[in-house]
């Protein structure tokens, strides 16, 4: 009789993706891409914002 | 439990709208905080936010991406794609439930007497395509003789924008009042019809429209926080239905992408420990077994 592979545990997933995301953040940093975030939220879109 | 989350949801929303000079000021924070993204819907154009909207960095980035790759900068939205999954893979939509100052003003809302109606269960499917289409796909394809896109949701949706950033910077620059135009009471309009329906029914901009709560719902059988429900307790009594102000069916589907994990079917409505509490696979809370015990 086959042995059933047991499978893995459910919290796996989420070890993964939190990595995963953490990898891409980092890539994120070294791109330099928080200098573009900081510099867009320091200045007003009006049209953003319904004005214009 | 209630009582300590509404308190969390007010600190969160003082945190990140912490910045209280603006009325000298007239303008925006410009510290170092705003490099970070909120977890939750809170527009970065508000006067007062202290940190950045992580759907309104997003559709900035890939409406500019063309420009920034010919200019050798690799801007592809990693830094708040991680951050958004960063915290997805944590807490999913919990940081709905807990984290989201957009989110408190509905609740706050719907505490107002009057009555009250459920949100129709298909409508739930429609932030996803908002998700798809006015953050990521027409940002990115639709464009000007520039290469430049729109934030296609921030500019012709988000209701959060007009009323945390739109009116009050109406008030701090009276100026601004007479370019007003369609755009703006078309915003309005969609920001009074939500206020509305928030008074007569629980969270449904949430429910039906919001594109960072359709990102977090995409964790709902991947998150390190998250309820479960212990089948050989469960009597389906439906109590937990009453209370979900999501309107999610816990006994029936324990892993819905809706599920703001607000904890009131836990503490407020299951009476036979069912539900429970598990970080990382480790069980944080059982359901107390004792109350049922002492009933009977």
């Amino acid at each position: 009789m086959a042995r059933k592979r047991p499978q893995p545990p459910a919290h796996k997933l989420p070890l993964f993706l939190l990595s995963f995301f953490i990898i891409l953040f980092c890539v994120g940093v070294f791109v330099d891409e928080p200098s573009r975030v900081l510099e867009q939220s320091w200045q007003i879109c009006l049209s953003c914002i319904g004005i214009g | 439990m209630e009582f300590f989350r509404n308190w969390f949801q007010a600190a969160i929303l003082v945190l990140t709208n912490a910045s209280w000079s603006f009325p000298f000021t007239r303008s925006l924070y410009q510290g170092p905080l705003k490099v970070l993204c909120s977890p939750g819907l809170n527009c970065y154009s508000c006067p007062a936010a202290t940190v950045a909207c992580p759907l309104g960095a997003l559709q900035q980035l890939l409406l500019s991406i063309r420009m920034n790759l010919a200019n050798g900068q690799f801007y592809l939205g990693f830094y708040v794609i991680g951050s958004m999954g960063f915290l997805g893979a944590i807490f999913g939509r919990m940081v709905c439930g807990w984290a989201c100052p957009f989110g408190f003003i509905q609740e706050l809302l719907h505490k107002i007497p009057s009555p009250k109606f459920s949100v129709p269960r298909p409508l739930r499917y429609l932030k996803y395509a908002f998700l798809a289409l006015t953050v990521i796909i027409l940002p990115l394809v639709v464009i000007n003789d520039f290469g430049m896109g729109l934030p296609w949701f921030c500019k012709f949706i988000c209701p959060a924008g007009t009323l945390e950033a739109g009116l009050p910077m109406l008030f701090l620059q009276p100026d601004l009042q007479r370019i007003i135009g369609t755009l703006f009471w078309s915003k309005f309009t969609i920001l009074l019809f939500f206020l509305g329906w928030s008074v007569v029914a629980s969270r449904p901009f949430c429910r039906t429209t919001c594109p960072l709560g359709a990102w977090y719902g995409l964790f709902k059988k991947a998150k390190v926080v998250r309820l479960t429900l212990d089948e050989k307790k469960c009597t389906h009594c439906k109590e937990c239905h009453d209370v979900c102000p999501m309107g999610v069916k816990f006994d029936e589907s324990p892993d819905d992408g809706e599920c703001i994990t607000c904890l009131r079917c836990l503490n407020q409505a299951c009476r036979f420990g069912a539900i429970g509490l598990e970080v990382g696979g480790l069980p944080l809370r059982a359901g107390d077994i004792r109350t049922i015990k002492k009933e009977s």
